[in-house]
């Protein structure tokens, strides 16, 4: 609709337009409400499918899209490109950041070094089991993620919908080593990433060849052939069940429990189940930034800038004589083994696994953040999982949510779906994503940074 | 042999809603060399709207005349659905044009996403079930062990399948609008210097996809019966596996590919495993993509520089 407005050099603002076009929006919203929101199927009491009608829920959306229809369109009128229609921070934010980002990343790290102590010293030893754990690993884990996946999409342009494979594949590796045969964590973390880099490399070798798009069902596909056979190979996996009674990781051979050889007992301490989860999230504080380090330094290895290569123009790269299934592979096979040292923390922090944690959904969640942080860029990832995460945690916590909309409003509920709208907003708004400067490893004199949309991409 | 023979019909019947839904994929792969990620859960969708005007013909006029009742819910459910796709397209799709590579299709799984969350916000994740309806049947062979049986359900979608399938033919090969469509397919910038509205013609080709979408949405609710807001995705990647199957941007590739993957699926759960059937589907989609990528119908792709 944005397209059709033309803009003659900005007349006084023309309300009768406007309105005629906010009508029309609106009148399509009606179009879209009336059989799927304006009826309601819900099981009664005898379980017979009945109707409810909730014209009210109409008659507000409607409303919503009207008036915001006109605010976009009035707003539009005034300008003469529509380039600027939302700016919620100031010009030259980013370049500040960029210029300081030495500063800031030693900021960010001391904030997460110092975190746990935070969160004791504000909610005391009860309340901050609650936030380390439900937002500092939480959080993290993802961050971990999206930073993995970050070499795959951000760095190489390869679109991975089936990154959650990897991750199961770690999972599974650490669960079953270590409840066959007792293995510690500390032997199966690094086995367990290389067997999902191994997968990586076997499911990589044949479907690297294909373009952008089929690369990204094919991966999806495999995903799902996982977890499937997951659900159906009873034998190996416990089905849907799952496996459940995973060893916990120790401290160094010292494990997290109230005997007297228990971490609290050893160092003299009173035995509280925070000492486990500090220890988890150090753990996988160390995991993220192990991922940022190796992708911080890859970009400058050869291998790295044929990566960044081959996403810019892929007919050039093998022009210039890039073996192109090999670097791809290789980004493939990387990610994935990030991918893997995450699932092996997962099951080790769960205790419990099973293929329900290992659905597309994940994955679209992993790919969002990489997508919506900024293709390439680590902080932008690490802003996305922040919001995405930590928001739906906060989302479980707005109980004064429900006296506006009435007692069975459920904010939880909302999340993909708030997940799914972000992603149309940020494409169409940002398409490179939030942070989408470039920063360049090769630079004469000096480093600068250039937006990502002055990038023509070529396919791949 | 009846055992393979009721199989058979089971499996068209199958392989007719996949084939309905994999034309969307195609025909909007074949104007703008995108997948649309979404139209899984577009399908999902009618279904739903199918749903709710069935119950509402039901409760206004009692469930009498079933085949009036169908036609009506086929009619609405096209025009609906077409309208969630047209609104989508204009929205999500059309501010991209032009956007890099990947970003109609990273719009198109967020599209995804909302679909089948805003279903399940909206109508409740539960199971929804329907009263079972068009229930008789035909026998066709009638032997001591087994006999082959094709219910009316069946011979309604088949036939239905096959006379929007001619209709459709016709519009892309004799219409101006058809040639409208096949000119934006071959190049999209001539086609405009032409005098060809591309907009027009790529917001019609999302409207076609999701009439038949619709119309395959109305018959899985006929022929299962029940319908929940994540039922989108597992037929729509099988739908996607039969237009890459028949060679994408092949209409009727689409077709033939659809009733191959729901042969297929029918097939492995009868003589196989059940467990594994969704597993075959996909490898099917792995195995084809990468030795066979250009299909059964579908040309070869040139590489353009």
């Amino acid at each position: 609709m944005a397209t059709t407005i033309s803009t003659p050099a900005a007349p006084p603002r023309d309300i009768k337009a406007a309105l005629k076009e906010a009508g029309f929006a609106a009148l399509v919203t009606f179009g879209l409400c009336i059989p799927i929101i304006a009826w309601g199927t819900r099981q009664n009491m005898e379980n017979v499918l009945v109707l409810d009608q909730r014209w009210e829920a109409v008659a507000w959306a409607v409303a919503i899209v009207f008036v915001g229809r006109l605010l976009v369109v009035l707003r539009q009128q005034g300008k003469a490109e529509r380039k600027s229609l939302v700016r919620f921070l100031p010009h030259g934010t980013f370049a500040f950041f960029q210029r300081h980002s030495g500063f800031f990343s030693a900021l960010g790290l001391g904030f997460l070094i110092t975190f746990p102590l935070i969160a004791i010293m504000l909610t005391g030893w009860g309340g901050a089991l609650k936030w380390i754990d439900n937002f500092g690993v939480q959080i993290l884990i993802y961050v971990m993620l999206g930073w993995g996946l970050n070499i795959v999409v951000g760095l190489a342009g390869l679109l991975d919908l089936g990154y959650v494979a990897f991750y199961a594949v770690g999972a599974y590796s650490y669960a079953l080593l270590a409840k066959n045969f007792g293995l510690s964590f500390w032997l199966l973390l690094p086995l367990s990433g290389i067997l999902a880099a191994f997968w990586g490399m076997l499911l990589g070798f044949p479907v690297l060849r294909l373009r952008g798009d089929y690369l990204a069902i094919v991966t999806l596909a495999f995903g799902e052939i996982i977890r499937l056979v997951l659900i159906n190979w009873v034998d190996f996996s416990n089905g849907y069940a799952g496996i459940s009674g995973i060893p916990r990781p120790s401290f160094f051979g010292i494990p997290f429990n109230a005997s007297d050889e228990g971490f609290a007992a050893v160092f003299g301490l009173e035995f509280s189940p925070l000492y486990r989860t500090i220890f988890l999230y150090y753990l996988i504080l160390a995991l993220a930034l192990l991922t940022a380090f190796v992708s911080l330094r890859l970009r400058r290895l050869p291998v790295g800038r044929a990566w960044e290569a081959l996403r810019e123009d892929e007919i050039a790269c093998r022009s210039l004589g890039i073996n192109t299934t090999n670097t791809k592979l290789t980004a493939f096979s990387i990610g994935a083994m990030f991918g893997g040292f995450a699932g092996a923390f997962f099951s080790a922090r769960q205790g419990f696994i099973s293929p329900e944690s290992f659905v597309f959904m994940e994955s679209a969640m992993v790919l969002a953040i990489v997508v919506l942080g900024g293709m390439g860029s680590l902080w932008g990832c690490a802003i996305a999982a922040t919001a995405m995460i930590g928001g739906t945690e906060l989302l479980r916590e707005l109980d004064w949510l429900k006296a506006i909309f009435g007692n069975d409003f459920d904010p939880t509920k909302y999340r993909m779906l708030i997940f799914g709208l972000a992603m149309v907003v940020i494409m169409i708004w940002k398409p490179r994503g939030l942070i989408s400067t470039r920063e360049p490893t090769a630079f004469l004199k000096e480093k600068k940074a250039i937006s990502s949309d002055m990038v023509q991409e070529g396919h791949g | 042999m009846e055992v393979f023979l009721q199989q058979l019909i089971n499996g068209l019947t199958l392989g007719s809603i996949y084939g309905l839904i994999a034309i969307g994929y195609t025909m909007v792969f074949g104007i703008i060399g995108m997948v649309n990620f979404a139209h899984g859960d577009i399908f999902m969708l009618s279904a739903f709207i199918a749903l709710i005007f069935f119950m509402l013909i039901a409760s206004w006029f009692g469930a009498g005349l079933i085949v009036v009742a169908l036609i009506v819910v086929l009619a609405l459910a096209m025009f609906f659905t077409s309208l969630w796709n047209w609104a989508i397209e204009r929205v999500a799709y059309r501010p991209l044009r032009g956007s890099f590579r990947l970003a109609p299709l990273i719009s198109a799984i967020g599209m995804s996403i909302f679909l089948s969350n805003f279903v399940q916000v909206v109508q409740g994740p539960r199971n929804k079930s329907t009263a079972p309806m068009l229930n008789d049947s035909i026998t066709l062979i009638n032997s001591a062990t087994y006999s082959v049986q094709i219910s009316y359900k069946q011979i309604v979608i088949i036939v239905t399948t096959a006379v929007l399938l001619a209709a459709f033919w016709y519009i892309v090969q004799k219409t101006p609008l058809g040639r409208a469509q096949r000119a934006c397919e071959q190049d999209r910038k001539m086609a405009a210097l032409l005098g060809i509205d591309v907009d027009r013609t790529i917001s019609i080709t999302f409207v076609m996809g999701a009439a038949l979408a619709a119309v395959a949405g109305v018959m899985y609710l006929v022929l299962y019966g029940v319908v929940s807001f994540n039922d989108g995705f597992i037929p729509g990647v099988k739908a996607f596996t039969a237009a890459v199957l028949g060679g994408i941007g092949s209409l009727p590739g689409a077709v033939i590919g659809g009733l191959l993957i729901g042969l297929i699926e029918v097939m492995w759960s009868a003589y196989f495993t059940i467990d594994y059937k969704d597993v075959a589907a996909f490898c099917i989609l792995a195995i084809v993509l990468v030795f066979m990528p250009s299909g059964i119908l579908g040309r070869p792709e040139v590489e353009k520089v």
